[in-house]
């Protein structure tokens, strides 16, 4: 190559300097005014229609009723969330170990494929919901079934994406990498796991939400801790502003817990396309 | 395993590959190579002999499908054959080699490292000593002029950027045999050009022996000192013709020597009466 378009400056090759703070304000300005005139939006409906008395207040609260419950009892509130999260997370954080050796497993033997596979999908065709209870006879009312409910609901799709980012891999990179006389081990650590990354952390976004759920469920069937325990107290003294208030927080438990997972896929993955800037960034 | 590979063909006792200066790289002889898929079978390769001396530059020009990339996993031990015998300085291929450098058409580059960390994949799986890779990879740098590039991504590359770095990758261990599986098809012509000039310039420099497939008949004849034309499938190496043109090739030059028009013409019809390359 001709030293004339080689020597040129790396103009292109500047996409990783972190932009300046007022460039990320500003993005994430952009990003989040449109959500948010939404929930806005929802929120004058809600408001409106519980003032000018179209609906009963005892069906749907009035905003300043349901924030003076949150209000007033935070203590209460901030106790069961707490339970409701550790649940989720203990779930979750198993979910992921299973879920990853399981994926590891199907991918590298074909016998664990053709058992774990079948039984695998056979298992998530059985509506976890329903057997929940089974899990409060065995295990009693105390915190291991609602934690073994959010595992198994949150277990599928990270099988799933996990395999498929295992499979992902570029078979000429592997090629190369037995050229290079790399072990398994070497293959596995260097190559196939980190290129099977994002399509985990796609699998782990739906799953911790997932999880939320599951350890609700449980908290539905069976307990006197937690916010699906909160929910359903109100629900039968038919107190609906703590009825809101506790399908609000568990809403934002769910919310946050997924930006965490995000906020991970972006400190471990900056190189992913989805982190690309939108500017054409070819060095030339 | 008898050690360095110059001794190997001393103590398998064969008088051929004794006498230093004819010692084959590569040595492909009677190979065939039978695919089978699904009900039907694919005779890939048809009792195929091709030999790479030491430090020589071969090019396999031949129609698509007809086992070019067959024959070059074959060299480097990704595929076994059906028959026949593959060795690599006298030693028999049984399985994965790492003596050798190896480059595919598309660059094959890991996205979530750099291109210098790319290129140091080669050092950190074979265990190299850092420093010495860091140095090494410098003067790889240096050498395709990377420099400046070190830290960008492959997805902030161009094509030919992106195959740069592939071949520092496949450099970095000074192997002594580089095979290259259509390396430049995927960029345009004149990044094309710029990179046979230098690939011609490294071969000059380093001493490696070189193994080119390529759909490119001009190609074919700047870098190589032989070129081996293969037949429609079943494949096999029909022709051997020896490229009368100096090591030292200008680009331009070449391109309107008279050897260089001989030999282009020649190996056009002996393609065109296989049915034309695509
Ligand atoms: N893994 C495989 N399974 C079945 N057939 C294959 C396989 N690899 C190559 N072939 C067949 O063998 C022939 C030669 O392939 P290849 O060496 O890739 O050709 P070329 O590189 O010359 O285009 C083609 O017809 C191709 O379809
Ligand atoms: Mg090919």
């Amino acid at each position: 190559m001709s030293s004339n378009t080689t020597a040129s400056p790396p103009t292109g090759v500047t996409p990783h300097a972190r932009p300046a703070a007022s460039a990320r304000a500003a993005d994430l300005v952009d990003r989040s005014w449109r959500p948010l005139a939404l929930l806005l939006a929802l929120f004058l409906v809600w408001w409106a229609v519980t003032v000018t008395g179209l609906i009963q207040p005892y069906l749907v609260p009035s905003p300043g009723a349901t924030i003076e419950t949150l209000v007033d009892n935070s203590g209460y509130l901030i106790q069961h969330t707490w339970i409701t999260t550790l649940e989720t997370v203990v779930g979750f954080a198993l979910a992921v170990a299973f879920g990853v050796l399981a994926a590891v497993l199907i991918v590298y033997s074909p016998t664990a494929e053709k058992t774990l596979y079948p039984v695998l999908l056979f298992a998530q065709v059985i509506p976890k919901i329903a057997i929940a209870p089974l899990f409060i006879v065995w295990l009693g009312f105390g915190f291991s079934p609602k934690v073994l409910i959010a595992i198994l609901i949150a277990f599928f799709p990270i099988v799933i994406s996990m395999v498929a980012g295992l499979r992902a891999v570029d078979p000429e990179m592997l090629e190369l990498a037995a050229t290079m006389g790399a072990g398994p081990l070497q293959t596995f650590g260097k190559i196939r796991l980190p290129a099977s990354l994002p399509h985990l952390f796609s699998g782990l976004k739906v799953a911790v939400t997932l999880a939320v759920t599951g350890a609700v469920v449980g908290e539905f069937v069976g307990g006197n801790e937690g916010l699906g325990f909160v929910i359903l107290q109100a629900n039968g003294n038919i107190d609906t502003p703590m009825l809101f208030a506790g399908l609000i927080v568990m809403s934002f438990v769910g919310v946050v817990l997924f930006f965490l997972i995000e906020l991970a896929e972006k400190l471990l993955l900056p190189w992913h396309p989805s982190r690309r800037s939108n500017a054409a960034t070819t060095a030339f | 395993m008898t050690g360095a590979h110059d001794q190997a063909g001393v103590l398998d006792g064969d008088p051929a590959a004794a006498d230093g200066a004819t010692a084959a790289a590569v040595r492909i002889e009677d190979v065939s190579v039978r695919f089978r898929a699904r009900k039907t079978e694919v005779l890939a390769l048809d009792d195929t002999t091709l030999r790479v001396g030491r430090g020589e530059f071969v090019a396999i020009a031949g129609p698509s499908g007809c086992g070019k990339s067959t024959l070059l996993k074959l060299a480097a031990g990704l595929l076994r054959p059906s028959s026949g015998t593959v060795s690599l300085f006298d030693s028999e291929v049984t399985g994965p080699r790492a003596d050798i450098g190896y480059v595919f058409q598309r660059a094959a580059l890991l996205e979530w490292r750099t291109a210098r960390r790319n290129i140091a994949i080669q050092a950190e799986i074979r265990r190299m000593d850092t420093g010495a890779a860091n140095r090494r990879i410098d003067e790889l740098i240096e050498m395709t002029g990377l420099a400046g590039f070190e830290d960008a991504y492959p997805h902030e590359l161009s094509g030919g950027m992106q195959q740069r770095v592939a071949l520092c990758r496949a450099l970095l261990h000074r192997p002594p045999v580089l095979l290259m599986d259509e390396p430049f098809g995927a960029l345009d012509a004149l990044t094309r050009e710029q990179m046979n000039v230098e690939l011609h310039r490294i071969w000059r420099e380093t001493g490696t022996t070189i193994l080119l497939v390529t759909h490119s008949i001009a190609e074919a004849v700047y870098l190589a000192g032989r070129v081996a034309v293969m037949s429609a499938r079943p494949g096999r190496v029909i022709e051997t013709l020896d490229i009368e043109l100096p090591d030292q090739r200008d680009y331009a030059a070449t391109m309107s020597d008279p050897a260089f028009a001989a030999a282009t013409n020649r190996i056009r019809r002996l393609l065109g009466a296989e049915g034309g390359i695509d």
